[in-house]
């Protein structure tokens, strides 16, 4: 009795362990979820899939990938002119906005790591430098 | 015992029924009637006249033999355009062999958005421009005409863009009578903009 007890008091400890940790996880990206879908959503689309041959995605896009040292700027300044992303040419302005650094980073986190993307985490200091240097 | 089970029976086929959506069989005509010497009549998009993407003036009269579904936009739009486009080419894809059908995008944008750059518009989106006609014409006269489509459209500082719309897809028929629309922002709303289309199609075959 007492080690089904025990063994009961583990797996409750264990499960709830579980959830805060994935609970945890969801919130990380949260503001930047949230700005994204309130500024970028409508172009570049819930799934980050873009539209047609008009607007770039992001998810699965080697633009984003190999250009992580602009993507602050182009957040905060735009962008105009023509950009290939997976081998296709893109030529839309996308407007910038005055958002803060913190919200540049959360924004940048959230579209690194979400529909499977997998381009890293970057940290405020970066996205500050970053957009120091802007041109 | 026996009683019972007719009671479920017909508990059981009035919610079967009730929750049943049954899609409707003909389309109404919207848009508010007027009354002309006496008789009422049915609301009706007044005459237009625009420029395609060749620089080809073309009218409502070019699209009697058709039934359209038609929305406003602007390229440069930074807010629903994309999302309306979006959905325009679900139910363009839908159609995309019938020539019974066709697609009008009115641009709020006329002096950016030129017949060439509404073409450029239109490769970039990949549809076929005499399927999907993309419209410039004079600026007020567009802002009037979203009116008679039920919609609207007007010029506001404050907005991205510069302009304030709705993002509607609009149904129009062969007589130019408004028989549905969709809310060009909501995907859940397309499948029914299409079933629309199948059923106002049905109208005339009917009458072939």
């Amino acid at each position: 009795m007492k080690v089904k007890n025990k063994v009961f008091c583990l797996v409750v400890i264990l499960v709830s362990f579980m959830t805060a940790l994935t609970s945890c996880k969801h919130e990380t990206y949260m503001q930047g979820k949230q700005l994204y879908e309130a500024h970028c959503n409508n172009c570049h689309m819930e799934d980050g899939v873009g539209l047609a041959k008009l607007i770039p995605p992001l998810a699965n896009s080697d633009y984003l990938k190999d250009n992580q040292d602009k993507i602050a700027c182009i957040l905060r300044n735009g962008q105009n002119g023509e950009v290939m992303v997976n081998g296709v040419m893109y030529n839309q302005e996308m407007p910038g906005k005055k958002y803060t650094e913190v919200q540049i980073t959360n924004i940048i986190n959230y579209i690194n790591n979400e529909w499977g993307n997998d381009y890293g985490v970057v940290r405020l200091e970066d996205c500050t430098k970053a957009i120091r240097n802007c041109k | 015992m026996k009683y019972k089970i007719a009671l479920y029976t017909v508990l059981i086929g009035l919610i079967t029924v009730s929750c049943n959506d049954k899609a409707p069989t003909s389309l109404p005509k919207l848009g508010f009637k007027k009354v002309i010497d006496g008789k009422e009549v049915d609301h009706t998009v007044k005459n237009w006249s625009f420029l395609n993407t060749d620089s080809v003036t073309v009218t409502n009269k070019d699209l009697s033999d058709v039934v359209y579904v038609s929305d406003f936009f602007f390229r440069s739009c930074p807010t629903i355009c994309p999302k309306v486009a979006r959905e325009m080419k679900r139910v363009y894809e839908e159609f995309e062999n019938n020539p019974q059908v066709k697609f009008v995008s009115f641009t709020l944008d006329p002096k950016r958005d030129t017949p060439q750059k509404l073409k450029e518009y239109a490769a970039n989106l990949q549809v076929d421009t005499d399927k999907w006609w993309f419209l410039n014409g004079d600026k007020d006269k567009t802002f009037d005409l979203t009116s008679e489509y039920m919609q609207i459209g007007f010029e506001d500082d404050e907005a991205p863009g510069g302009l304030d719309h709705s993002g509607k897809l609009i149904l129009t028929d062969k007589a130019g009578h408004l028989r549905s629309f969709s809310e060009g922002t909501d995907p859940d709303e397309t499948p029914k903009m299409i079933r629309d289309i199948k059923i106002l199609l049905k109208e005339y075959e009917g009458k072939k």
